[in-house]
Formats: C-alpha cells, sequence, structure tokens
C-alpha cells in the first residue's frame, strides 16, 4: 500500500496534474474573492461565506479530474495487470490511490487558511470573526473534499475512459452535494421524507457542521459515505473476476 | 513440483477458454507454452498469477494453492502480462524502485537488487531515460527486469519476445535460456524455432484443451508418421521409375535428379534407393531424411476438428 502511495504521488507531483488543478483553484477563488463583484472587500464584512458556498462547486469539477485517471488509465493501457498481479490486495490498491489523491487535496486545502487570516487582518473590529463557524466550515468542506475524492476514484473504477470517468465523477458529486437537496423539497415531499431525503446528501451535513457545531454524526456520515464508495472501487475493481 | 495444475477450467459465459487442463512443471524446467491465438494460453497464465479466478480445479506454485492463497503464490511469481504493460511516463529506475517495494523488498536492499537486475537483462546504457522513450526490445527487458527483482521461484512470461526484430528475439531468448538454470520458467509463444531453441519441454494447447505435451525432440518424431528422404542422384531419373518402389508413397521432384520421397519407414526407402541406384548404374550424391518441423506438427494439431 505504501508502495502504491508513493508512487501515485510521485505520478501526480512531476506530472502537471497537481500544479494546475492547484492553480485553477487558487486563481478562481481569489477573482471571487476579492476581485469580482460581490467581493469581500466590497461587501464590508468580515465573514467567508463566499468561499464556503463557492468552494463545494468549484471541487465538483475540479476533483474528478484530479482522479479520473486513477483507474480509468491503468486499465486502459493494461497496467492493472501489473498491479493486481502483485503482492498487493485490490483493497490496499484502491486505498493507496485513495491516499495520494487524498494528500493532494490536503495539499490544497491547507493554504485556503489563509483567506482567514487575511480577512481576519483586514477586519477592523475587535472580534472581526465567527471563528467558531469558521472552524467549522473549513471542517466540513475537509470532508467534503475527502468526499468527493472517493467519489472521482469510484467513478474511474467503472471505466477505461477518462472523459466518461470525469463525467460520471461530476455527476454523482453534484447528485450526492446538491440534488438530494433539491429533490427533498420537491412539493411531494413536504412534510414526510423531505427531512430524510435531505440527509442523505452530503449539503445538509455541510451546513451543519458550518454553523459550528462539529456534531459527532455528521463525520459519521462523511466517514461512511468515503468507506462506501472505496468498498464501491474495490467491488469494481474485482468485477474482472466474476 | 513448482507449478501443479490439475484439472483447471475457465469459462467466459459460454465459451471455455480453458478446458480442464492438467500438467507440472518441475523446477527449474523452461516450458514452453504453444497454441494459436485465442487457444486459451494467455487465460491459464492470468489464472496462474491470481489475475482472475478459475471455474473449475485449481493450480499450486511452490505448493501454495492460488484460489487460497493468492498474495503468497504472487510473492512467488514474477510475471510478465501480454503485451508488456508498463508506465511510459516513469524512469526505469524509479519504476523499478516501485517493483520492487510493491514485491515487500525491504528498502536497504532495493538499490543493489535494481542494480543487479539492471545488470542482469542488460538494461545500463538505458537506465537513466523515462520508459516511454525506450524502444521496444528495451521495454521488453524491463518487463522482464520487473518481473524478476523480487528473485522469483517461478516466472512467467507471457508471449515475451512478440514484436522483436531478430536481434532482440535472439538477446531475449539467450536471457531466458540464462534464466532458466535457477528458475522454473513458463512461456508462451506462437513462434515455433523458440520452443526448439529454448524450451526442456513443450505443451501445445488449443481450444482450451491440451493436446500435446512432451520435449520439443519427442514430438517430432512420435507425431510425424511419415518421414521424408531427399536423394540426389547423378544422372536423370524418371520420376514414375521411384513411385514404382513399393515403400515409396509420394515423389516430389526439385530437378529431374533431385527428389524428396515420402514413406513410412526411412531405413526402407534408403535401402530401396540405394539398391535403385546401383541397379540403374546411376551413382547416389544425397541421401537426406528429414524430420518433420514442429512448425508442421503444430499445424497437424492444432488444425484438425
Amino acid at each position: 500500500m505504501k508502495a502504491i502511495l508513493r508512487k501515485e504521488i510521485n505520478l501526480l507531483f512531476s506530472s502537471l496534474i497537481a500544479y494546475i488543478s492547484m492553480a485553477v483553484f487558487f486563481v478562481v477563488l481569489a477573482l471571487n474573492l476579492f476581485v469580482f463583484q460581490g467581493n469581500i472587500l466590497d461587501s464590508n464584512y468580515a465573514t467567508l461565506d463566499t468561499f464556503f458556498t463557492l468552494t463545494p462547486w468549484i471541487l465538483i469539477f475540479l476533483i474528478p479530474a484530479i482522479t479520473m485517471r486513477t483507474f480509468a488509465d491503468e486499465k486502459q493501457t493494461g497496467t492493472i495487470e501489473f498491479l493486481t498481479t502483485k503482492p498487493v490486495s485490490d483493497l490496499q490498491i484502491v486505498i493507496g490511490k485513495y491516499l495520494a489523491a487524498l494528500f493532494l487535496w490536503t495539499f490544497t486545502f491547507i493554504p485556503t487558511l489563509i483567506y482567514f487570516i487575511a480577512v481576519k487582518k483586514l477586519s477592523l473590529s475587535e472580534a472581526p470573526i465567527d471563528s467558531g463557524a469558521t472552524y467549522g466550515s473549513y471542517i466540513g468542506l475537509y470532508f467534503l473534499g475527502a468526499v468527493f475524492v472517493a467519489i472521482g476514484i469510484f467513478a474511474s473504477s467503472i471505466t477505461n475512459n477518462q472523459i466518461v470517468a470525469f463525467l460520471v465523477g461530476v455527476f454523482l458529486c453534484y447528485l450526492m452535494y446538491d440534488a438530494f437537496f433539491r429533490i427533498s423539497s420537491l412539493t411531494i415531499f413536504q412534510g414526510q421524507l423531505d427531512y430524510f431525503i435531505q440527509s442523505i446528501g452530503l449539503n445538509a451535513h455541510y451546513d451543519s457542521i458550518s454553523r459550528g457545531v462539529v456534531d459527532t454524526r455528521d463525520i459519521l456520515y462523511f466517514l461512511s459515505v468515503i468507506s462506501l464508495f472505496i468498498i464501491g472501487t474495490r467491488t469494481a475493481l474485482e468485477s474482472r473476476k466474476w | 513440483m513448482a507449478v501443479s495444475v490439475r484439472n483447471l477450467s475457465k469459462n467466459y459465459n459460454h465459451q471455455k477458454a480453458v478446458d480442464n487442463i492438467s500438467f507440472e512443471v518441475k523446477k527449474g524446467e523452461i516450458l514452453g507454452f504453444l497454441g494459436p491465438n485465442g487457444a486459451g494460453k494467455s487465460t491459464t497464465m492470468k489464472m496462474l498469477t491470481c489475475f482472475l479466478p478459475p471455474s473449475k480445479g485449481t493450480a499450486t506454485v511452490s505448493g501454495l494453492d492460488i484460489v487460497q492463497h493468492p498474495l503468497e503464490v504472487q510473492q512467488k511469481i514474477g510475471y510478465l502480462p501480454e503485451n508488456n504493460p508498463l508506465y511510459y511516463e516513469m524512469y526505469v529506475k524509479e519504476f523499478l524502485d516501485f517493483a520492487a517495494r510493491i514485491n515487500n523488498i525491504i528498502p536497504n536492499a532495493i538499490d543493489k537488487r535494481i542494480k543487479e537486475v539492471v545488470d542482469l537483462v542488460g538494461l545500463n546504457v538505458e537506465q537513466h531515460k523515462k520508459i516511454g522513450q525506450l524502444s521496444k526490445g528495451y521495454k521488453q527487458r524491463v518487463g522482464l527486469a520487473q518481473a524478476l527483482i523480487h528473485n522469483p521461484e517461478v516466472l512467467i512470461l507471457d508471449e515475451p519476445t512478440s514484436g522483436l526484430d531478430p536481434n532482440q528475439l535472439s538477446d531475449i531468448r539467450n536471457l531466458i535460456k540464462e534464466l532458466g538454470k535457477e528458475k522454473t520458467i513458463i512461456f508462451s509463444t506462437h513462434i515455433m524455432q523458440e520452443v526448439q531453441a529454448v524450451c526442456d519441454r513443450v505443451i501445445i494447447i488449443n481450444k482450451g484443451k491440451i493436446v500435446a505435451d512432451d520435449k520439443p525432440d519427442n514430438l517430432q518424431n512420435v507425431l510425424s508418421n511419415e518421414v521424408l528422404v531427399e536423394v540426389e542422384f547423378l544422372n536423370e531419373v524418371a520420376k514414375e521409375a521411384l513411385q514404382n518402389i513399393s515403400v515409396i508413397h509420394q515423389v516430389n521432384a526439385l530437378a529431374s535428379n533431385h527428389f524428396i520421397l515420402h514413406g513410412k519407414d526411412s531405413l526402407q526407402i534408403r535401402k530401396a534407393i540405394f539398391d535403385f541406384a546401383v541397379s540403374n548404374n546411376n551413382p547416389l550424391l544425397t541421401v537426406k531424411q528429414e524430420t518433420k518441423s514442429l512448425e508442421a506438427i503444430f499445424h497437424q494439431l492444432t488444425q484438425k476438428k
């Protein structure tokens, strides 16, 4: 597993994938937070709300782009046969690759803490920013990215075409993040199933953590979804044996 | 036994890719796995390397069952898959380092081991390049180096020589022969000369079944029920005169004094020819017994219904 983790991280950072995806992420964010209309400086409020509502939508596209080659490429070139005939289990392969992509997401995530510091410094008042809610939002955002990574890797494992993997990944990320929330607000579910359907989606749990209350149920939910997609990926990898 | 296969079968939907095959490979033996495309060679190798599970039957590698102990089996096998899939964007040494780590070689020993296999397969000149930049022959060497890195007991090579030029071909063959002195090797091919040149034993497989299992030399003798004798006389001979000799079944004329004779018994043919030459006062220049080539045997075995 360590060997695979090492190889995948080397691959991400020796190719341009890591640098381009990080550059895209920061440029889009910086433009929206500090330059374009409706930016933090114009609004005169010391809050990172824009950052926390915008970032999930960037990640819906960015993370599947990073993970799309994970398995699709190995299947396309046949190196999957090289990997799976080595003395490592299929689950170890999946986890190795997941951790490598998670490492890149962590590496991308940490510098965004600068926005927090920047907004805090720019503010004039004594208690400038709602720290509790902001910390909670950061934790929620990190888990959200971690779930998207698992979804992206799963999408990559069900096809040998990287573009299909990307599109399926975007669709599943969107479905998990926003679609359940939207479905729950359809009138037919009103008052009965709406809360349940909403709580299947990521959005509800992300919002819940963002309020600054780190509830173990939400954390457990994120970890379960990650496990679910990792097991799904292993199943897809083992489907050659059926 | 290094490898022992018992009643192994593999079905893809309703098609039987491998149909109840059994064979054993002794330690240190080089086994050639021969057959037309789609005969089930690769499928058998994929089962032995635990890439695919068998539908029925099982096999053991160094005494370990492939179904029950896949990871231990994989630790003992060096495998070069068909078409030699490699990470083209990796450097040769980087890739071998990865192969060493994934095969659980202790980190301290990795550098030394990489150096050894690089020397062994002759990658010295090219070891600092990216794999994608190498020629096909060198890529094949990287594939072999990867399979050898953890010093496995059994090497399974799926068409290691396909697509190589004649020089590269003989290099790789010599390498396989060299490796066969210490290791058990199973390799598949559809080139007959290769089997003659390299293997201790050959298994011919067709439509998922084993149709022959013997030493290359024996295979030639046992399976060819027809012998060919090439004869050349000093003077012209009428073809009909030779056809009249009872032990000769068929005569092919190469020239007016040069023939290929077909029959069952080489000794009787040669004796009859000698008598014929004496009685016609026509000196013999050549009498040569020809053996049927493995190619012909291969056709014979794999084309009959």
